[in-house]
């Protein structure tokens, strides 16, 4: 029983990852139809955000470091904790919850630029283009960044008062001994917030009403006067936020890399693609559902039956669920069908 | 192996030409070492400058890894060619190296890009042999690609000085006459972590294993449980993870309530710095399973790569090559000049790296030739000192090398951003050895 | 394609002479070594294979690196149980393909477009995570299938009684297939691949299937049966790859899990696309291009680089040194990603209409143009 609820658990923490992530990409093809395999580095982007707050935070003066004797070695003390010793560790220890204000200006003005600069001109181009375009991109933006940070991952801590394990069985009766790390609820909850906004902007607001006919019928609502262009731009920079706020958050789970984006990419089309072309809902759905399935793929009981079960079983419920729903699972007919 | 349908003209003009410098040669005896010499692949013959061959990750996961052993390559070449202040030249004995290059002739040196993948691997290597015509190839950060090469190598007639691998295969059931590990391997840090073990957390434990699900992650895991069970440790599960699975945390919560008091994670990499930093904050590290504290252990542990699980290795023990604190002569000279030349300590990827080029090029000197099978023979039993192990012996029948293993610790309180691992025990060269025939596998023969 | 006065035979005899010469052009481009023009020819094949599917059916399959995969194992284990000649290899590995592409492709036809390609993305990765893993001891994994001495080789042991101690060679009835001799044969079965593709181009089935392409509800409104056609096309493809994969093992006989991953497939699609989706010529330099840029450009170090600007003063070569370094050596990517977007954004058709634009501007000179230049063979929705 602990076993089940605690794969339970992991199964919605993965499912909130994939599905932040998916939620992003499927607005962009929903919307734009722009096949945005560049969707992963914003992601990895986002991450990033978070390692250079850190590293603003911490901008340090160089001291000889005594203890390495045989050559010059420096050690770094970061101005903030000589200036304000008091207050500067703490803020270097709330380093990364501090970062989403960085990476909310960043990411939109990252869509921005995308968007105007490059994916605009796509719209009406093949989707082998779009794949092209935007894989390069991806390349170039990995490749800066491996430049400027190095190819190893970068450690993130997450605030020490959320380091600990919250003990949720005694919560709702299991006992003591069921605890989950209190970041990854946090990161469930945060995930929550972020699904609820993009679904609360969409269905109960003028513009994101706008939007939806947009993703419905482009040509008619450009009919009506309405300058759907400028519309998507804010989709897209949207997308952008939410891909790379996914990125902060994931941090303290996972040291942030050049290729995470990459290591992401497909499972998130798989994910896009199980929930349905061009539904929100069905991308959200698909990731939690994957997340659930992967976590119970993986437990050493399952795993004695059917051996590797866990390397495939992702890939595997795709077959099976596109294999018997035409259009995944809350698919729409006409979108990316050809 | 010697392509009779290569369009190869120059061969033939070198042979010409070595056989009248040859005759023109007043000392038989030179001519007579290189009599037998001339017909090998990529013979330098009278060049001035022979070529080695650098071939490591320069892109994916392991670039950083690389590019450390790349500077630990192109500071080999500098000391070797009598620059710098020459390193660990110094301290190796018993040292053939004169400053002037090998035999004479300068070291020149080609890089390629193995992107820890074996058919790049390959692809890199065979450039490199067949055109930029190395005598030597050396590198990588994976057994996978180690022994791609390395069989490779075998079949090109290429010495071939492994780099990072500590899969037992590469000496063992995939072991090659053109090729030579200095690094160790899975058996040995079971061995080596054996009495450490023993000594910390005693004899009543229990062991839950999690397990990288391919070749190497499989014989850790396996030398791993042999040596925890020799201690009287129970092992309560072992399961397989798969290599790249980012989030582990499906794997650990069965861990919490096991009954399983030491988690060993035979995982390199990104999974080790991924699976170690989640299993610190799924709380493992503070909890009290038995009565007794619960305990970690990283069987191979990297300093690059333990930088990436930042504070989670604190405490946590593990196996290392070489760790440049060590307080040896070569293993001082060697982070000296390294450290001078790029600000920062090397890497045990780049102390392998330094020390294989050295060795060849020592026993190119010891051979008197670049023959292969000379400079093999010349190699096989070699025994030396200086390096940092302590003395250290290159086994002939499975061209593995053996030496002391370091057992260390994630750094409790870092005194510098480099001080990560504190040297538990150096354990003896005697504990970790073994019969050569436990892994089978044949070196095969000398002249291809 | 290109619509100059070329019709098939000159193109292909000028195909199969720029391929057969590739050893003396290739020399001062730095790419003249055998295992280079090998990979040449072999991707080549893959691509060519990949555009049948890709160009004339419009469905982009994102799995094909599993054939690839799946013709290499096959040729080793020939190579392992049977015998080193490398013509059961090479129909093993194309047999095994087929086969395999007919189950994936049989189930993932079932449905089009996006759906279609993650279907195969799905069997292939399900294939490479087998092989990596669980599979280990038909694939050996991580380390990949190796010849050793000890393999069975029931034909050859019944002919041969071998004394050598090493491990033997691929070889076509005596002639080893490594160095220059492996690249011949590689390019007389790429030349083989490219007729065969196009007559495909121009047999009614090839109209069939850009039919299908073009509109497939008027075709299945013609009362036709789309499924055969596009079923046939790919296992055609899929066997293609398999060849390709099979030819891999015969240079070199290994056979890594690597081969089936994801990014293998990806590289197919992008070496297509950048080369001009639908063309016949296409896909085989976008192979060329990519592969030249993974082993040639990855090899300029900062030494390399060195010589190379020894013209320049030192304090200007102490800046362009470093500069360029990005972009060779480690930094390979980051050119190839640039080019990449480069491409597609100033030359949607890829290469070839790249070629073709300067041919046009060429011959603009010469004479007016009569308006009908442009290339057919653009990719279409």
């Amino acid at each position: 029983m602990d076993a089940i609820f605690l794969q339970i658990l992991n199964g919605l923490d993965k499912g909130a990852a994939y599905a932040l992530i998916a939620l992003g990409l499927t607005l962009v093809f929903g919307t734009l139809g722009i096949v945005n395999f560049a969707h992963g580095a914003l992601f990895m982007l986002g991450a990033f955000c978070a390692v250079s707050f850190n590293k603003l935070l911490t901008i340090s003066t160089k001291v000889e470091d005594k203890t390495v004797t045989l050559f010059k070695a420096y050690k770094e003390k970061p101005y903030l904790e000589i200036w304000f010793p008091d207050a500067g560790p703490v803020l270097i220890d709330f380093a990364i919850p501090l970062s989403i204000l960085l990476a909310i200006p960043v990411m939109i003005f990252i869509g921005y630029a995308m968007e105007r600069g490059l994916i605009k001109h796509f719209y009406k181009r093949p989707h082998a283009e779009q794949i092209l375009v935007t894989f390069g991109l991806a390349i170039v933006i990995q490749e800066v960044i491996k430049a400027y940070f190095g190819a190893n991952p970068i450690p993130q801590t997450a605030p020490d008062i959320l380091a600990g394990s919250a003990s949720v069985g005694s919560w709702i009766g299991l006992g003591e001994s069921v605890v989950y790390p209190w970041w990854r609820l946090v990161y469930l909850v945060f995930s929550g917030v972020i699904i609820f906004g993009v679904f609360a902007f969409l269905q109960f607001t003028t513009y994101g009403m706008v939007v939806r006919a947009g993703m419905r019928d482009r040509e008619t609502v450009g009919l009506l006067g309405i300058n759907i262009e400028k519309r998507f731009t804010i989709v897209f920079a949207i997308a952008t936020v939410v891909a790379g706020l996914a990125g902060v958050m994931y941090t303290p789970v996972l040291p942030p890399d050049y290729h995470m984006g990459m290591d992401f990419l497909v499972l998130s089309f798989v994910v896009v693609v199980v929930g349905g072309m061009g539904s929100l809902g069905g991308a959200v759905l698909a990731g939690f559902l994957l997340g659930i399935v992967q976590s119970f793929a993986s437990m050493t009981e399952v795993k004695a039956i059917l051996p590797g079960i866990d390397q495939i079983i992702i890939y595997l419920v795709a077959v099976v669920i596109l294999l018997t729903l035409p259009r995944g699972l809350m698919g729409r007919a006409g979108v990316m069908d050809d | 192996m010697t392509k009779d349908n290569r369009f190869d003209f120059s061969r033939r003009g070198l042979l010409k030409a070595s056989a009248a410098t040859g005759i023109v040669a007043a000392t038989p005896s030179i001519f007579m070492r290189n009599a037998w010499a001339e017909n090998f692949r990529n013979n330098p013959g009278d060049a001035g400058e022979v070529k080695l061959g650098f071939n490591v990750p320069q892109t994916g996961p392991y670039s950083e890894e690389g590019k450390d052993e790349l500077r630990a390559f192109q500071l080999a070449v500098k000391h070797l060619n009598g620059e710098g202040d020459g390193g660990m030249l110094n301290t190796f004995k018993p040292s053939s190296l004169k400053g002037n290059g090998i035999l004479g002739k300068k070291v020149t040196y080609a890089t390629g890009d193995t992107q820890t993948k074996s058919d790049a691997a390959r692809a890199s290597a065979k450039r490199m042999i067949e055109k930029e015509k190395v005598l030597m190839i050396s590198g990588g950060s994976s057994s996978g690609v180690a022994v791609a090469v390395q069989s490779l190598c075998q079949e090109e007639g290429i010495i071939f000085m492994a780099g990072l691998t500590h899969s037992n295969d590469t000496t063992g059931k995939d072991k090659r006459r053109y090729g030579f590990r200095h690094f160790f391997n899975a058996y040995m840090s079971g061995r080596a972590l054996g009495p450490v073990l023993d000594k910390e957390y005693g004899k009543e434990r229990r062991a839950y294993h999690l397990t990288a699900d391919y070749n190497w992650g499989w014989t850790q895991e396996e030398s791993m449980k042999n040596t925890t069970e020799e201690l009287g440790w129970q092992t309560a599960n072992t399961v397989k993870t798969p290599v790249g699975a980012g989030d582990f945390s499906q794997y650990i919560t069965p861990v919490l309530n096991s009954g399983a008091d030491v988690l060993i994670l035979n995982h390199y990499g990104k999974d080790m710095i991924n699976s170690l930093t989640q299993a610190v904050q799924f709380g493992l590290r503070d909890k009290q399973v038995n009565g007794k504290n619960f305990e970690i252990v990283v069987p191979l542990f990297s300093r690059l790569m333990a930088q990436g699980a930042g504070s989670a290795i604190k405490g946590i023990l593990g196996s290392t090559n070489w760790n440049w604190s060590l307080q040896d002569d070569g293993s001082q000279a060697f982070v000296k000049s390294f450290g001078a030349e790029y600000g920062a300590p090397p890497s045990m990827a780049a102390h392998t790296c330094y020390v294989q080029t050295l060795l060849y090029a020592n026993a190119c000197e010891m051979a008197g030739t670049f023959y292969p099978p000379e400079v093999i023979k010349s190699l096989e039993g070699f025994k030396f000192d200086g390096m940092g192990n302590g003395p250290t012996e290159y086994r002939a029948e499975d061209h593995q090398c053996f030496k002391d293993v370091l057992v260390v610790r994630g750094n409790e309180n870092p005194t510098s951003q480099f001080d990560l691992l504190k040297v538990v025990e150096q354990t003896p060269r005697s504990q970790v050895e073994y019969d050569w025939k436990i892994f089978g596998g044949e070196l095969g023969p000398y002249k291809v | 394609m290109m619509n100059f006065t070329l019709n098939d035979t000159t193109r292909f005899l000028l195909f199969a002479a720029v391929i057969l010469t590739m050893p003396i052009w290739l020399i001062p481009l730095g790419g003249g070594y055998p295992d280079l023009m090998q990979k040449f020819a072999i991707y080549g094949i893959f691509a060519i294979g990949f555009n049948i599917l890709f160009g004339l059916t419009g469905y982009l399959s994102f799995g094909h690196a599993a054939f690839l995969g799946v013709g290499s194992y096959a040729a080793v284990w020939s190579f392992k149980l049977f015998t080193m000649n490398v013509i059961p290899a090479v129909l093993f590995g194309v047999l095994f393909a087929g086969l395999l592409a007919f189950i994936i492709g049989f189930l993932s036809l079932r449905r089009s477009g996006i759906y279609f390609s993650i279907l195969t993305l799905a069997f292939a990765q399900m294939s490479y995570n087998l092989a990596y893993s669980v599979l280990t001891p038909v694939t050996y994994g991580e380390t990949g299938l190796q010849l050793s001495q000890q393999d069975p080789r029931l034909i050859d042991n019944l002919f041969i009684e071998e004394v050598s101690t090493g491990l033997p060679s691929t070889t076509l009835f005596g002639i080893k297939m490594s160095g220059y001799s492996g690249f011949y044969f590689c390019a007389v079965i790429l030349i083989l691949c490219f007729f065969i593709s196009m007559r495909i181009f121009r047999s009614p089935f090839g109209l069939m299937l850009k039919g299908i392409k073009s509109n497939q509800n008027r075709m299945k409104y013609t009362g036709l049966n789309t499924r055969p056609y596009m079923l046939t096309a790919f296992v055609i493809s899929g066997m293609y790859a398999g060849l390709a994969g099979s030819l891999l093992a015969v240079t070199d006989p290994l056979a890594g899990a690597e081969r089936m991953q994801w990014t293998a497939s990806g590289e197919v699609v992008l070496m297509t696309i950048l080369g001009g989706v639908g063309t016949l010529v296409g896909p085989m330099l976008g192979a060329g291009l990519i592969k030249y840029f993974e082993n040639i450009f990855s090899g300029f170090d900062n030494n390399v680089l060195t010589n190379a600007f020894s013209f320049l003063p030192d304090s200007v070569a102490e800046v362009v040194v470093p500069v360029v370094g990005l972009f060779v050596g480690g930094g390979w990517h980051l050119t190839l990603g640039i080019l990449f977007v480069v491409i597609v954004i100033y030359l949607p058709g890829g290469i070839v209409e790249g070629l073709s634009r300067l041919m046009a501007m060429l011959r603009k000179r010469e004479r007016p143009v009569n308006g009908n230049m442009k290339p057919q063979d653009q990719p279409g929705e």
